[in-house]
C-alpha cells in the first residue's frame, strides 16, 4: 500500500482564478458542459460528471466601506470530491465499482459502474455526477493515473498560489496546522479547518481552510456529515413492524366473517387447496 | 434542522413505475399467502388470484429497473463481482439496493412458483410440470412456500421506502417511515386490484367483503403512517419542500383515494357480514380500485419528485 496522499486546499488563497478547473479538464478530457452566467464569476455551477473541480464563489462583499483589516469581501474556494474515509458513495454503491485506492482515495471503476446512480443520493457534498454518454457516474479520480507515475494531481500542479497543496496526507494536515495557527495568530479567528479531523465522515483525503463556518461554502457542519447507512435499522424497523400489524389485520379481516357466514373452514389452511 | 448539500439522482418514471408494481406484486403474493392461511376455503379461488397477479407484476420490475440503468448490458453487476480481480456473487447487506436486487431474484422464483400451481390448480397448466408442482405444495410444505414466499413479497413492497431513506436526500433521509408506508400502500393497492377479482367470480361476494375490509385496514395505517411522515419531516425541516405546489395535488389525490377504503370499512361495520358491502360494491368496484391504484402511484411520486427538485 503506498502512503495515503491528501489535498489541503487553503481557500485563504484561493483567488478564484480557475486554473484548476482547465488543469482538470485538460487531462481529465473532460469536454465540460456549456458555460452559464450565474452569479457573480461563476459559469461552473456545480461539481458533476463534467466539472470534478468548481471554484466556488461567495459574495460577501459589505455594504458598508471596507476598513483597513476587513478584507473579507468574497469567499472563494476549489470545491473537489473530498474522499471521505467513511465514504457515502461506497457505503451503497450495489456492485462494488466504488472502491479505495492503494493511495487511500476514492475511485469509481467505470467498467463495473452500471449507471444506477445510487451514489449520487447518498454523496452528502454532491460531487457525483451522470454521464449520459457514458452511462456511468463521474468523479474526481484524484489523478489516479498520475499518482500511479509519482505525478501531482493536474489542478495542484496548475495552482497558481498554492491554495491546493498536495502531498503525504500526514504531511498536509502538518501545513494546515501551522496555516491555521498562523491566521489565527493574525487576529483570523473565523479561519477553521474543515475535514482534518475524524469529525466529518471519519475524516477527509481532500481538506480546507475555510474562512467561514462550513455551510457558508454548501457544505455539512459535523452534525449534518452523517451516512446513508444511519437510515438502515430504522427503515427496517419501520417495514418490519407495518408488517406485523398489516399481517394480523389480514388475518383478522379474512377471517372474522367466518361464523355468520356459516362456513366452516374446519379443514385448516390448507383445505381450500384442491382442484 | 437537517442540511443537504446534494445533487439528486434523478430516479424518475421507470422508478416510478417499479415502485409502483413491486408493491402490488409483493402485495398480492403476501394477501394470497394470508387468505390461505385464513383457513377459510371460499377464499382459495382469491388467493390464486394473487398468486396470478403476483408474476406479471413482477415481470415488469426487472424490465424498468434495467431500463433505468446507464448502461443496461451491465445490470448483472448488480449479482456478481466485476472488480478486476475479485470473483463470486456480490451482496452488501447494508446497501438496500443490492439486498433488494437479490430479493427480487429469489421473490421472483416463488411468485413463478406459486404462479404456475395456480394456473394448474385451475386446470390452466396441464402435464407433468403442474401435477408435480400441486403435488409438492399440497399440504404443509405448501403453506411453508407461501409463508416464505410471503415474507419476500412484504421485502419487496417495503424495501423501496428503506432505499430511498438510505441515502443523503432531503426527504428521503429525513424519515424512517417510508418502508412501512409503501408497504402499506402496496398492500392497499393489492387488496384493490383482489376485490376486483372476487368481485368477479361467481359466488366471490363474501370474499371481496373480506378484502375490502382488509383494505380499509390498510388505509387506517396508511393515515398513521403519513401522519408520522409529516411529523418526522417537520422536525427534519423538510416538510414544506413535499406540500409546496403541485406535489399538493399529488397529496389531494392520496387522500381522495383513501375515502373509498374507509367507507367500506365503516359500511361494512353497519351491515353486518359480507353481503351488504358486496352488493354496495357492485357498480363502482371497478372505479374504487382505480381509484385507490392512482392513490398509490401519487403517494410514490411526491415522495420520489419532491425530494429531486
Amino acid at each position: 500500500m503506498a502512503e495515503p496522499v491528501g489535498f489541503f486546499t487553503d481557500t485563504s488563497v484561493c483567488i478564484g482564478c480557475k486554473a484548476c478547473e482547465v488543469a482538470c479538464k485538460e487531462w481529465n478530457q473532460l469536454e465540460g458542459n456549456k458555460p452559464q452566467f450565474l452569479d457573480s464569476f461563476d459559469n461552473t455551477g456545480a461539481l458533476d460528471a463534467q466539472n470534478w473541480r468548481h471554484v466556488q464563489f461567495y459574495d460577501r462583499v459589505p455594504d458598508a466601506p471596507a476598513v483597513e483589516g476587513n478584507g473579507h469581501a468574497w469567499l472563494m474556494m476549489s470545491d473537489v470530491c473530498k474522499h471521505c474515509q467513511v465514504a457515502s458513495c461506497m457505503e451503497v454503491c450495489p456492485t462494488g465499482a466504488i472502491v479505495r485506492t492503494e493511495f487511500n482515495t476514492v475511485f469509481i471503476q467505470q467498467d463495473v459502474c452500471n449507471g444506477c446512480r445510487y451514489c449520487i443520493s447518498a454523496c452528502p457534498f454532491g460531487v457525483i455526477g451522470f454521464n449520459a454518454n457514458t452511462g456511468t457516474v463521474h468523479k474526481c479520480t484524484f489523478c489516479y493515473d498520475r499518482l500511479q507515475n509519482n505525478l501531482m494531481p493536474a489542478c495542484a500542479k496548475a495552482c497558481p498560489t498554492q491554495s491546493i497543496q498536495f502531498g503525504p496526507l500526514s504531511e498536509m494536515q502538518k501545513k494546515a496546522d501551522a496555516r491555521l495557527a498562523q491566521l489565527h495568530m493574525q487576529g483570523v479567528t473565523q479561519a477553521s479547518l474543515y475535514g482534518r479531523d475524524d469529525k466529518v465522515y471519519g475524516g477527509l483525503s481532500a481538506f480546507f481552510l475555510l474562512m467561514d463556518k462550513p455551510e457558508a461554502y454548501g457544505l455539512p457542519n459535523a452534525q449534518n456529515a452523517v451516512l446513508p447507512r444511519r437510515n438502515n435499522r430504522g427503515g427496517y424497523l419501520g417495514g418490519f413492524f407495518t408488517a406485523v400489524v398489516g399481517v394480523v389485520a389480514s388475518l383478522v379481516a379474512f377471517r372474522n366473517h367466518r361464523m355468520a357466514e356459516g362456513t366452516s373452514g374446519k379443514g385448516g389452511a390448507a383445505a381450500g387447496r384442491s382442484r | 434542522m437537517a442540511e443537504h448539500f446534494i445533487q439528486p439522482p434523478h430516479w424518475e418514471w421507470y422508478i416510478l413505475v417499479y415502485f409502483f408494481v413491486a408493491g402490488l406484486a409483493g402485495g398480492s403474493y403476501a394477501l394470497g399467502t394470508l387468505l390461505r392461511f385464513s383457513g377459510n376455503p371460499d377464499n382459495e379461488a382469491v388467493a390464486r388470484a394473487a398468486f396470478r397477479i403476483a408474476l406479471p407484476l413482477l415481470i415488469i420490475c426487472p424490465i424498468v429497473l434495467i431500463l433505468d440503468l446507464g448502461q443496461p448490458g451491465r445490470f448483472w453487476h448488480m449479482l456478481i463481482d466485476t472488480t478486476p480481480g475479485q470473483t463470486g456473487l456480490i451482496f452488501h447487506n447494508w446497501s438496500p439496493m443490492s439486498v433488494g436486487t437479490w430479493a427480487l431474484l429469489i421473490f421472483g422464483f416463488f411468485a413463478l412458483v406459486s404462479f404456475l400451481e395456480a394456473r394448474a390448480l385451475d386446470q390452466r397448466v396441464r402435464g407433468a410440470l403442474g401435477g408435480t408442482i400441486v403435488r409438492v405444495l399440497s399440504g404443509g410444505f405448501g403453506l411453508l412456500f407461501n409463508a416464505i414466499g410471503a415474507l419476500f413479497g412484504l421485502f419487496i413492497a417495503s424495501y423501496t421506502g428503506v432505499l430511498l431513506s438510505v441515502s443523503n436526500q432531503p426527504v428521503w433521509s429525513d424519515t424512517w417511515t417510508l418502508g412501512g408506508l409503501f408497504l402499506v400502500s402496496g398492500l392497499s393497492g393489492s387488496a384493490a386490484l383482489l376485490s376486483l377479482s372476487a368481485h368477479a367470480q361467481a359466488g366471490g361476494g363474501n370474499a371481496d367483503a373480506r378484502v375490502r375490509r382488509a383494505d380499509g385496514y390498510f388505509a387506517v395505517m396508511e393515515i398513521v403512517l403519513i401522519v408520522l411522515f409529516f411529523i418526522t419531516l417537520g422536525a427534519a425541516g423538510t416538510l414544506p419542500r413535499v406540500l409546496a405546489m403541485p406535489w399538493l395535488i399529488l397529496w389531494l389525490i392520496v387522500v381522495v383515494s383513501l375515502v373509498p377504503p374507509l367507507m367500506g370499512l365503516a359500511g361494512g361495520r353497519q351491515a353486518g357480514p359480507a353481503g351488504g358491502m358486496a352488493a354496495g360494491a357492485s357498480g363502482s368496484g371497478m372505479a374504487t380500485a382505480a381509484l385507490v391504484l392512482v392513490g398509490i402511484l401519487a403517494l410514490r411520486a411526491v415522495v420520489i419528485f419532491s425530494a429531486q427538485i
